[in-house]
């Protein structure tokens, strides 16, 4: 991999465009809107090309206007398709924002011979041309795509953190917004003139598809990862600069390994986007897979470990005749609950290392410990059982299974609310004694 | 107070009567476009809307898509009670909250509160959505939301300071809700979150409260302890207007009662108003001339252009 300053630049420009647009996108998703990204994005083409076409020029001011302009245009049409029209507000604002592209597109085709703008760059846009295109920024020759994304970034970042308090409550509430003088409607336009104006400035480096990518996958992979708003915005901006990153030494190493030339870093932004969110799908803290997994085999080991002790106490309870070898508890398990295998051992194995069980001569023994929390076990079991019994029309043979399943979730509370409820009963429905509370199991 | 219920038989309310769908104001702004005050009989008359009620309508119609839904609403309410809104679906009670708020527009007719226009009384206002209307995964806390009460008091561009956040804990304290306020409010019951929305109308400190079905699907607990802190705002001269579902509770929580079906049937005190006779006015059907009309006015409009 050959990296010069002009790489740098490529990145630097990326980035900043990722961060200005992760922070209006943030507010695009949370409010369920993130479609409207979409339809502004391809709307502001034919204000671009009008400027393109007026001016001749790129970077114009009257093009930011416009284009902004046509932007916001797009969120209103589109409540007019949607109020007058009677049509679903997604249909809507597929009505206007395809006529508006297509609009633009022949608009740009019309001009190609004029300006120095083909429709390609619309798709994917021109990131590495951008360090070609440089300005004298404080003595030092900087891309005149990252002064103006720098520029755009510092601008949302701005308005972000002192409007914070009202585009969060405009989001969340629209309606209470409103009746506390902060109104939604203008709230919802000033996103879409931020959203119409970003766009506008990364249409240039990212073109008008892949900027879609840049304002709705940071801000929706940020949102598996936190549920603070302040922290949803500041990852989306950080997830969204090293996607840029990321995308950037893709496209120079990955084809190259599979004998291609080097590809587009646009294109490649919004795929190392894209693996950022799935990344953030499974090793998010709350939401993510893996931790879901971890919980639910944290689950099954607790509840492998108490019905192993379970078994022993109801061994014991046997009047110790039965004693079970240690290898034979997960033979035992399977024949009492179906559990066994693995799961077990790795739980016999947990138990001991508790405390809670011992192995003598063989045989696998409760230690105090252990019958406490067995006791505890078995006492929520045959409680349930009581339960079940008093308020649900079932044989008694039926009243295991639920037990079984119970017994690892009842609480402290719930197990004395059942005992007051029966008159504290001293044996289940099935003759079996019911362990009393005590002063640790209660 | 109750004009429009005072007595059917008596001349002034039957000339601005709230079951009246012929009554000049309302369909005449719908056609002619132009809400005038000044062209109903009934609020020409000032002092038949005493300023000192905390919440008075003004012969309200609204209509969806020109298609009234709300007839004629004229109503002062008492201070210092609790109003249930009671009706059918589709009665048209949350667009009466909302209509009062000024979320969806009017016809025709004004609204006041403590004798002046509800623009100038925004913050005697507090307002509790319905539960639904809001995402409960928006990733914000309990206290961030009841926080939101006081913004209107920090005013623009400010931030909220440690003095509201402060103020936000207590009103969620009031509601039993202080050990949840750092939760994110997807994790939080239904109950639970209908007591978030309490706290967060508390914490604005207003002296009308509406609030939209704070009784829906919530446990038996909670629902006490709505009625206890709804009982506390009335011991503190504050009102509250209700939309309630459950006719069972009407008489033991509310003082006042409106009985709305596309219109006023009835409204007073609940121990008068509440009665078999009007219930059965309200539940048994929409008046199908009203509907007629409604439908004909939703037409007729589109079809002469």
């Amino acid at each position: 991999m050959n990296w010069s300053s002009y790489d740098t630049w490529i990145v630097l420009t990326g980035a900043l465009c990722a961060a200005a647009c992760a922070l209006p996108g943030t507010f695009l998703v949370l409010r369920r809107m993130s479609m409207m990204g979409d339809a502004i994005s391809h709307a502001v083409l034919p204000g671009l090309a009008a400027a393109f076409m007026l001016t001749g020029s790129r970077g114009s001011w009257v093009m930011f206007a416009g284009a902004a302009a046509v932007g916001v245009l797009t969120a209103l049409f589109t409540q007019w398709v949607h109020r007058l029209g009677k049509v679903e507000e997604s249909a809507a604002m597929g009505v206007v924002f395809t006529a508006l592209f297509a609009l633009g597109l022949v608009m740009l085709v019309q001009a190609a011979d004029d300006v120095d703008l083909d429709p390609g760059c619309v798709l994917y846009g021109s990131l590495e041309l951008a360090p070609l295109d440089a300005r004298s920024f404080f003595g030092a020759s900087v891309p005149r795509a990252a002064l103006m994304l720098g520029a755009v970034f510092l601008v949302n970042l701005v308005l972000v953190v002192v409007f914070y308090k009202e585009l969060r409550i405009s989001s969340f509430d629209p309606e209470l917004s409103t009746t506390l003088g902060i109104p939604g409607g203008l709230m919802h336009y000033g996103l879409m003139t931020m959203v119409a104006v970003t766009t506008v400035a990364a249409f240039e480096s990212v073109g008008s598809i892949l900027v879609i990518a840049m304002l709705i996958v940071p801000a929706a992979s940020a949102r598996l990862l936190t549920d603070r708003l302040w922290l949803t915005l500041a990852l989306s901006v950080a997830l969204g600069a090293g996607g840029a990153a990321l995308g950037h030494v893709g496209a120079i190493t990955v084809p190259t390994w599979f004998g291609f030339v080097d590809t587009g870093t646009a294109g490649m932004t919004a795929a190392a986007a894209g693996a950022i969110f799935i990344l953030c799908l499974l090793a998010g803290p709350r939401h993510g897979l893996v931790s879901r997994f971890v919980h639910r085999l944290g689950l099954a080991l607790r509840i492998a470990r108490e019905d192993v002790l379970g078994l022993l106490y109801r061994l014991e309870e046997a009047g110790g005749a039965r004693r079970a070898r240690a290898g034979e508890v997960a033979s035992l398990m399977r024949s009492a609950i179906g559990g066994g295998g693995t799961v077990t051992r790795l739980a016999v194995a947990d138990l001991r290392r508790r405390g809670r069980v011992r192995s003598r001569s063989g045989e696998l023994h409760l230690t105090p410990l252990g019958r406490e929390d067995a006791r505890k076990l078995v006492r929520s079991h045959r409680l349930w059982e009581t339960y079940v019994a008093r308020h649900f029309a079932l044989p008694p043979d039926h009243l295991h299974p639920s037990a079984e399943r119970a017994e690892h979730f009842l609480s402290r509370d719930m197990r004395r609310a059942i005992e007051d409820e029966a008159d504290l009963p001293t044996r289940d429905p099935h003759g079996a004694p019911i362990p009393e509370r005590t002063k640790e199991s209660s | 107070m109750h004009r429009s219920l005072k007595d059917d038989a008596s001349p002034d309310a039957r000339s601005c009567g709230a079951a009246e769908p012929s009554s000049e104001s309302g369909v005449a702004s719908l056609i002619g476009g132009a809400a005038t005050a000044a062209s109903s009989p009934c609020v020409a008359s000032g002092e038949e809307h005493p300023s000192s009620s905390p919440l008075s309508i003004h012969d309200m119609t609204v209509a969806y898509h020109r298609k009234p839904v709300l007839w004629d609403v004229d109503f002062d309410a008492p201070e210092g009670k609790l109003i249930g809104i009671v009706g059918p679906n589709g009665a048209g009670k949350s667009t009466l909250l909302k209509a009062v708020l000024e979320l969806v527009p009017k016809a025709s007719g004004r609204v006041t509160i403590y004798g002046a226009p509800y623009r100038r009384q925004r913050r005697l206002v507090g307002y509790v959505p319905q539960r639904e209307s809001v995402d409960w995964d928006f990733p914000v806390s309990a206290l961030d939301v009841v926080a939101m009460g006081t913004y209107a008091r920090i005013g623009w561009l400010r931030p909220v300071t440690r003095k509201y956040k402060d103020a936000a804990l207590a009103a969620l304290s009031r509601v039993g809700m202080a050990d949840y306020a750092d939760r994110q409010i997807s994790q939080l019951s239904g109950g639970q979150q209908q007591r978030v929305f309490l706290a967060r109308a508390l914490v604005q400190d207003a002296k009308v409260y509406l609030m939209d079905e704070p009784f829906a699907g919530v446990d038996a607990a909670t629902e006490k302890a709505i009625v206890r802190i709804l009982h506390d705002l009335r011991d503190a001269g504050r009102t509250v207007l209700a939309v309630h579902h459950d006719l069972q509770t009407v008489p033991e929580y509310f003082d006042h009662v409106m009985l709305l079906n596309m219109r006023i049937v009835a409204s007073g005190p609940t121990r008068d108003m509440f009665t078999r006779e009007n219930l059965q006015k309200t539940y048994g059907g929409r008046l199908t001339l009203l509907d007629q009309a409604a439908h004909a006015m939703a037409r007729g409009i589109a079809n002469s252009e």
